[in-house]
């Protein structure tokens, strides 16, 4: 795959995407610890939002480099399988969503839930342990998904690296910004919307990708992603419409 | 050293969310990788884009069976 606009624009966008939804989970918990825990908690909790960042970077510079070492056919094998793994698991969840099977990602009682419990630890004098502790594990769990999208999608072929990586990064500064300008969490983000966009995305990429490991000839090329993604979130819209139909089938059904 | 395993169950849950899903998945990209080998085996004349297509058909028909499957089993929220 070359690395020209065609691979590296949708690139950019899948990463930019799917790393927003997860920065925006992050940012509720540590919007809750730093509100909660006050002034000395805010620092403590930004400390650990730091400490994290730096081990995910490391990750992504050493997994990064290491993956380089590996024949592109086999790495976009494996890679893509996971990738398609991950994506059709969010695709399936927004469809379930959407369709009313699974409730809605709510980011006010997401907050609401993360503050109450943090409200009862006690915080010794000096360091804020709980705030950091909250913080750095919630930034290491968001974040480890978003080095595995930003891995993934930058395994694809020679130059998509650093398109992911910008997509990622662009997600972490927007979501930062938008968090110290509102101080509140990011609930009018559309979740759900974004889940089934990224889902359709990193499904096709994961899709093309398999292909291409398995040695399969896509018609159109590169273009084929694109193909696959529009296929993609048309099979999702009829998934939800069916789902629907299933439910209304049911409550019309006697009792 | 919890948050290590909180992660590793995390990074499971990355890829797992319905076992029988995934399985599914993984078992169409076994049969389609088998399908290409013996194909290419036997030189049978076929048209270049369909094991592409294939795959796709596949997967897009075990994302549809799945959520169908799930629709059926529980109750509306």
């Amino acid at each position: 795959m070359n690395s020209d606009l065609s691979s590296a624009f949708p690139s950019i966008l899948a990463a930019f995407l799917a790393s927003l939804v997860e920065c925006v989970e992050a940012l509720t918990v540590v919007l809750a610890v730093g509100s909660v825990r006050g002034p000395r908690g805010w620092r403590s909790a930004l400390a650990g939002v730091a400490v994290a960042l730096a081990v995910l970077l490391a990750i992504v510079a050493v997994l990064g480099r290491a993956l380089t070492k590996i024949p592109l056919h086999l790495l976009q094998g494996v890679v893509g399988a996971l990738l398609l793994l991950f994506g059709l698991r969010w695709l399936r969840k927004a469809i379930l969503r959407s369709s009313g099977f699974i409730p809605m990602h709510d980011e006010t009682a997401a907050f609401a839930k993360n503050a109450k419990a943090l409200q009862g630890m006690q915080a010794a004098p000096g360091w804020d342990r709980v705030a950091f502790s909250a913080s750095f594990q919630i930034t290491m769990l968001e974040g480890t998904e978003v080095v595995f999208i930003v891995i993934a999608i930058g395994a694809g072929g020679p130059g998509l690296f650093l398109p992911a990586s910008i997509g990622a990064l662009a997600a972490l500064v927007v979501v930062t910004a938008l968090g110290f300008a509102v101080h509140r969490p990011l609930a009018r983000v559309p979740e759900n919307t974004l889940k089934f966009i990224v889902g359709g995305l990193l499904s096709a990429f994961g899709t093309f990708w398999v292909g291409e490991g398995l040695g399969l000839e896509w018609p159109g090329a590169d273009w084929a992603i694109a193909v696959l993604v529009a296929g993609y979130l048309l099979v999702a819209l009829a998934a939800i419409r069916l789902c629907r139909g299933t439910a209304m089938a049911r409550a019309e059904e006697p009792r | 050293m919890k948050w290590i395993r909180t992660i590793l169950r995390e990074v499971y849950g990355l890829f797992v969310d319905d076992l029988s899903f995934t399985l599914s998945i993984l078992a169409w990209l076994g049969l389609t990788w088998l399908g290409v080998v013996e194909l290419e085996q036997r030189h049978t004349a076929f048209p270049h884009w369909l094991p592409a297509g294939l795959l796709f058909a596949g997967l897009a028909g075990i994302l549809l069976g799945s959520t169908l499957r799930f629709a059926r089993r529980r109750p509306l929220r």
